[in-house]
């Protein structure tokens, strides 16, 4: 049995009425909204997020393996895979590597991760997907782009989607692409990227997979044909013969937008959170050529998955107000910062304590049994000294003991920080932070809030990461 | 703990206008102070034997004591710079009355500036404390606001009402400041100005806030023995407190929000020494760490001067404005004065030196017939804090 046997996602609580972007362009409105990436996200904490959603059930001990894939690496030169691997708990004995420069990495890396436990020299490999590419401003990619992060592991045992076999196609051509000084997408002219590039490719490489396999159009339960827009997808499919509304998976555009190296991985997640046991699911991306994967729906799909669902993200969100929060959210705006920070970022501090700041460990006394956080030496409780296990808070729900509204630190376009201190888990952990994904007037005393990882500022030339808290609206595992 | 009550004494004081002091350095500042305890005490620089020198910010890797001995030409004499926040004044203070103490010095001086107006922003900036990633987003503002929204929730005060108790607080330091010259704001408010204020840290609206100013004070402290050489009237160190809580707030399980040990231990240490034991009704005038309306509140119940939760009470009687039982801040305080970090511990001490010799500026803001006075600060994530008691009277 070689296949998926986890999954999980990441998509971020903001949205934008596409309509608002339209209005501001005297444009219309491709319809539906799009998910934006907080201003603390970005595609590492998208695929934290998404790889520690996809663990709940089982935690990080097992894993072996983390492959990390998207166009929109937060750091140019060094392992993205690695920060994502220390913030998600895994153990320091894994291959880690990251999958790039292509919105085929995604399938790329479930493919290379695929062929790692295939032959043995892994046993269980994360794969994360996340991106969050910018469209020119009035361009159909600025509407028509999404921002999220899917997360699958691969492995032999408690397989739900049995890998049954691939077909891929390599081929060049400047249709989509960025070059290195690029902030936007760049595309040539739509026939070619879509008629020439998209369409004939994806026919291409189905046709080719379903030849391969010997199994007609009718044969696959679910094909996920991922659509840099609204209709493109529906065109490859009427081609090859696939009933629209009976076989072809939602695209997510309406509703959360094309996630470039993430979505084919969204989708697929989005379809096995709907899929049952025997069905034939066709997964298919394009860039550059393309990829398609045949998986098999088991038994195993019946068993309770408590990670948290697709449908549970898309519907808790928080409307952007206006396109200037848009812009200035995706960086295009310069904004006022708060009052200066008094301390400058340091790698030896954030390396030295990686295991509170990254890992969210604390520490429990071994004398007396107190959970503290972050990693104390000299216990809080007892003062027994050097004597604790480390132990993690992040999937620890908790409560807000108080907080305060700053409209000092923040920034112009988000000026209120909701500075929070939690009580987690039935320790009562107190942690001090930052609560994200939040309207400042629904915070309360007393409300259930959860840990996530984020970007908290820049300094020192580097990206600085922490915990924030985050509201639990509708309780953990909704 | 040992005591050293009555052993010590301040002789001289100096202390500049509070305020934006643009065209004024921190060498401006230390010579106006410094120059003024000189001529209160009736000594000249050639007499001063040590300096405990407090100043909090610091643009580089330390700073010593060059502010002091550069302006003042205090030349080859110890200066011993002293950081401890918003207590450093304080601290610098204690520190130089034990040395006096000790017998190793006859006169010596402490001397508190904070050029604060130098910045280029409106507050004290953001992050406390050493960590770059716990601490990143803190503001003074912040810290105490997630005071005030515990206080409400432990004592079930909705914002309403909660906002209210505080505003009472700062209208009645603004009263107080009115009629203080050396004061940065002296403008009366009214609750409601107070409540419709932008909020700068929910609940803390701007008035709950105390201003960032610049600003220097100077004591000269000697031996109680030899006070009387310099003047009729020195002011005697009763006793001292000083509490560095050994815990960031923030993180400790269990910390209740609404009481601070260092309070709570600093203000015993000193009652002990100075032998009060009903600071409520022993002490005859007040000044307290009222950086924001919330910590003064905070202290009345830490310091013993309210019931633990029934300050409210005592706000609303009027128990500590200038005509009540026991007057707090009665130069208008932190709020009026703003905080130049370094300095504010010596200026609540100059209040409170003055006050104790019957020489406030105006006789509608001198106590009557005080004995002892009490001046205290408060600073950090919050954790550490400082007190002095002081008396007119020997024993």
């Amino acid at each position: 049995m070689l296949g998926i046997s986890l999954i999980g996602s990441h998509i971020p609580v903001l949205r934008i009425d596409r309509g608002i972007i339209a209005t501001n362009w005297n444009r219309p409105s491709l319809g539906g909204e799009r998910s934006v990436a907080n201003n603390d996200e970005d595609s590492i904490t998208m695929a934290v997020e998404a790889s520690r959603n996809c663990l709940r059930d089982t935690g990080p001990q097992d894993i072996d393996g983390l492959f990390f894939a998207t166009t929109t690496a937060p750091y140019k030169e060094k392992m993205n895979a690695a920060l994502i691997a220390t913030a998600a708990d895994l153990k320091r004995e894994i291959s880690t590597a990251d999958f790039a420069h292509s919105l085929r990495a995604g399938t790329g890396a479930l493919k290379a991760a695929l062929d790692a436990v295939n032959s043995g020299s892994l046993a269980r490999c994360l794969v994360s997907a996340a991106d969050c590419r910018i469209g020119y401003p009035r361009s159909d990619q600025e509407q028509a782009f999404g921002d999220g992060a899917a997360a699958v592991v691969v492995s032999r045992e408690n397989v739900v989607a049995l890998f049954e076999g691939s077909h891929s196609i390599s081929n060049d051509m400047i249709d989509v692409w960025r070059n290195p000084e690029d902030t936007f997408v760049k595309t040539w002219e739509a026939r070619f990227v879509l008629g020439e590039g998209y369409a004939n490719h994806m026919t291409e490489v189905i046709s080719g997979i379903l030849k391969k396999y010997g199994l007609e159009p009718k044969a696959v339960s679910r094909v996920i044909i991922p659509s840099p827009d609204m209709r493109s997808y529906k065109n490859v499919a009427k081609r090859l013969g696939f009933d629209l509304d009976s076989q072809v998976e939602d695209p997510m555009i309406s509703t959360v937008g094309y996630c470039g190296t993430a979505q084919p991985i969204l989708m697929l997640v989005n379809a096995l959170e709907k899929a049952s046991p025997g069905e034939l699911i066709l997964l298919a991306a394009y860039a550059d050529g393309a990829d398609a994967l045949l998986f098999r729906v088991t038994d195993e799909i019946k068993k309770a998955s408590h990670h948290r669902k697709i449908n549970a993200y898309l519907n808790e969100k928080i409307m952007l107000p206006s396109y200037a929060r848009f812009l200035s959210y995706k960086g295009l705006v310069e904004t006022l910062p708060g009052e200066p920070f008094r301390l400058f970022p340091s790698a030896t501090v954030t390396w030295r304590d990686r295991n509170s700041i990254i890992r969210a460990h604390g520490s429990r006394c071994r004398q007396c049994g107190s959970l503290a956080f972050p990693v104390q030496r000299v216990c809080f409780n007892c003062n027994a000294k050097d004597d604790f296990d480390e132990e993690p808070i992040a999937n620890l729900e908790g409560e807000v003991f108080t907080f305060t509204l700053d409209n000092l630190a923040g920034r112009s376009d988000d000026p209120v920080v909701i500075q929070t201190v939690a009580e987690f888990g039935k320790d009562k952990a107190r942690f001090y932070g930052m609560m994200t994904d939040c309207e400042p007037s629904e915070v309360k005393v007393g409300m259930a809030v959860g840990l996530t990882f984020r970007r908290i500022y820049e300094g020192a030339g580097m990206h600085n990461y922490f915990w924030k808290c985050r509201p639990l609206r509708n309780g953990r595992s909704e | 703990m040992g005591s050293i009550k009555d052993r010590v004494a301040i002789v001289g004081m100096g202390c500049t206008r509070f305020g934006e002091l643009w065209n004024k350095g921190m060498e401006d500042l230390a010579v106006e102070a410094a120059y003024e305890a000189y001529d209160d005490a009736g000594i000249s620089k050639e007499n001063i034997e040590a300096c405990w020198y407090s100043q909090v910010m610091a643009p580089v890797i330390g700073v010593s004591g060059t502010v002091a001995a550069d302006s003042l030409k205090l030349g080859n004499i110890p200066i011993i710079r002293n950081e401890n926040w918003c207590t450093s004044g304080h601290i610098a203070l204690i520190e130089a009355c034990l040395a006096v103490a000790s017998g190793a010095y006859d006169i010596v001086m402490a001397l508190g500036v904070e050029k604060l107006k130098d910045t280029g922003f409106p507050g004290l900036g953001t992050g406390r404390g050493m960590h770059p990633v716990y601490e990143a987003r803190r503001t003074s503002p912040g810290s105490f606001g997630l005071i005030a929204q515990r206080y409400f929730k432990t004592y079930g005060l909705d914002d309403r009402q909660g906002r209210e108790v505080l505003a009472r607080i700062e209208v009645k330091n603004h009263d107080n400041g009115s009629l203080c010259p050396k004061a940065h704001f002296r403008n009366k408010i009214t609750v409601e100005k107070v409540l419709n204020a932008p909020i700068i840290a929910y609940p803390l609206g701007l008035f709950d806030c105390c201003g960032n100013s610049d600003g220097a004070a100077c004591a000269i402290v000697t031996s109680a023995e030899r006070a009387k050489e310099f003047r009729s009237d020195p002011i005697y160190l009763k006793g001292f407190g000083v509490a560095t809580d050994s815990v960031m707030p923030h993180f400790r399980p269990g910390f209740s929000w609404t009481s601070f040990d260092s309070l709570v231990t600093s203000s015993h240490k000193a009652y002990e020494m100075a032998g009060i034991r009903n600071p409520r009704e022993e002490l005859d005038v007040a000044e307290v760490h009222d950086c924001f309306s919330i910590t003064e509140l905070l202290i009345y119940e830490d310091f013993d001067l309210s019931p633990r939760g029934k300050a409210k009470e005592d706000v609303e009687s009027g128990f500590f404005t200038r005509e009540g039982k026991l007057p707090v801040n009665i130069d208008g305080g932190l709020k009026c004065f703003g905080h130049p970090i370094g300095a504010s511990g010596l200026r609540m001490t100059y209040e409170i030196y003055k006050q104790l010799q019957g020489k406030a500026e105006l006789p509608e803001r001198q106590v009557k017939n005080p004995r002892l006075g009490l001046a205290h600060t408060f600073g950090g994530p919050p954790q550490i804090s400082a007190v002095a008691i002081f008396g007119n009277e020997k024993g």
